[in-house]
């Protein structure tokens, strides 16, 4: 079983591969397309600006083959904290920008209220009881976040949330497609357990 | 709930683990790799680590302690110490920490932490200013260039304009003291910073963390209490829940 954990310029990659490695998980960070057809899962982190990522993942012509991978040979896909919100329609970060559209979402800006933004810190995440991602994690436990914007589907799947300014989707699951706004390779023991229940899938 | 994050903050100079007091005197206390290894099997929230060399002597960078600690680190790790350009950022991120910690060279070139902003997120940039009060006036300090005519707030207010995700805000004159947070430094800041403030310098006993909470900060730094004291992160956060204020239990 290996996990390619996609190279698109956008942070912490190193992070994500070294919480796989403590769980004893074989990944590579990459973006080849052969080593990405040859994964058995797909991993595609990410921080920093909407805009950019959609940009580089284009530049890079790596679009056309998650598609064929994720959507089309339905192989396992975590996004996490971007790579969640990549998966959205649009987002309104720096003007409307398209994202891979796998999930009917759109990405929108924490409305201004006195609470500060980014979230930023840990906060406590509630699941569903069919979700996979969360197995063998207690429920309400607290995740590390950073971000500005959220994600907001309109379509029906496995939806866990998190609460600040308002309630938010934290973490998805659509069939073979799995996301989550948090940093689970930043969130200590559960985090990696929720690596661990991806990777074990 | 968002919780109140309790922050160890490790000083490195000649490879050493470092502690200060008031900035001047440094007392070597142990070796950075083992020091997080420790943190992180107790579950701390957060670290940060500043370079003192890299700051002060303008020494290069030393990615490869870096990676070292981030190899033992499962929760988020700021770095700080004499990154000035881009490059500098990409390296010290690419070695496994989080976020990078900008001081000496915002104060030159505010609109470096636009660039990094833009480059790779705003939750990426901590902007630390450091702080003097003389005769009941806060000013900016420098540990080059020493007391600057700059007001702290305003400082940070530029620096929240440019895209920086948190201000790490430490009284000099508190650092190594144990005689608690600069309460009225942080009454300065309030209601004017949309952005995370980290209180940092001072923590000294249980009650400090509870009262720079309940004075506007948003997360508490310290080094000091820590590896002086038998006080250790989860102490300090059993105290600020029974002040009722949200902290990460386990």
């Amino acid at each position: 079983m290996k996990i390619a954990i996609i190279d698109y310029g956008m942070g912490n990659l190193r992070s994500v591969q070294k919480a796989f490695e403590k769980i004893n998980i074989d990944s590579v960070i990459t973006s080849n397309i052969q080593e990405i057809q040859n994964a058995d899962k797909i991993v595609l982190p990410g921080v920093g600006a909407f805009k950019d990522a959609m940009k580089n993942l284009n530049a890079l012509g790596l679009i056309d083959i998650l598609h064929q991978e994720v959507i089309v040979n339905k192989k396992h896909f975590l996004g996490i904290c971007l790579g969640m919100q990549l998966l959205g329609e649009t987002s309104e970060e720096f003007g409307e920008t398209k994202g891979l559209g796998w999930v009917t979402a759109e990405v929108l800006k924490f409305p201004s209220t006195t609470l500060k933004i980014p979230h930023v810190g840990w906060n406590n995440v509630h699941y569903p009881i069919d979700s996979k991602l969360f197995k063998d994690v207690p429920n309400n436990i607290d995740f590390y976040f950073v971000h500005s914007y959220y994600f907001q589907e309109q379509e029906v799947c496995i939806t866990s949330s998190c609460e600040y300014i308002l309630n938010f989707t934290c973490a998805i699951e659509k069939d073979n497609i799995f996301a989550v706004q948090f940093h689970p390779e930043k969130s200590q023991t559960y985090g990696l357990k929720l690596l661990k229940n991806f990777a074990t899938l | 709930m968002l919780k109140h994050r309790i922050i160890p903050c490790i000083l490195l100079k000649d490879w050493q683990l470092v502690k200060s007091i008031g900035f001047k005197s440094y007392r070597t206390i142990g070796h950075p790799t083992s020091t997080v290894r420790i943190y992180n099997s107790r579950n701390v929230d957060e670290l940060i680590v500043l370079d003192i060399d890299a700051s002060l002597n303008g020494e290069a960078i030393n990615t490869e302690i870096i990676t070292d600690m981030a190899d033992e680190c499962f929760m988020p790790l700021t770095i700080g110490g004499g990154i000035k350009t881009l490059h500098d950022v990409s390296n010290v991120l690419n070695a496994g920490a989080d976020k990078v910690s900008i001081n000496s060279q915002a104060i030159i070139q505010p609109s470096f932490i636009n660039e990094i902003a833009t480059k790779f997120g705003s939750q990426c940039v901590i902007c630390s200013i450091d702080v003097k009060n003389v005769d009941g006036t806060y000013f900016v300090f420098s540990q080059k260039d020493g007391l600057l005519d700059l007001d702290p707030v305003l400082l940070a207010q530029e620096y929240e304009k440019q895209g920086a995700g948190e201000i790490l805000l430490t009284s000099v004159d508190r650092d190594g003291s144990t005689l608690g947070y600069d309460i009225e430094l942080l009454k300065n800041f309030s209601h004017k910073l949309n952005i995370p403030i980290i209180i940092n310098g001072g923590m000294g006993n249980l009650d400090h963390g509870v009262e720079a909470i309940q004075n506007g900060a948003d997360a508490l730094a310290a080094a000091y209490i820590f590896h002086f004291t038998q006080h250790t992160p989860n102490m300090i956060k059993e105290s600020l829940y029974s002040a009722k204020i949200p902290v990460r239990m386990e």
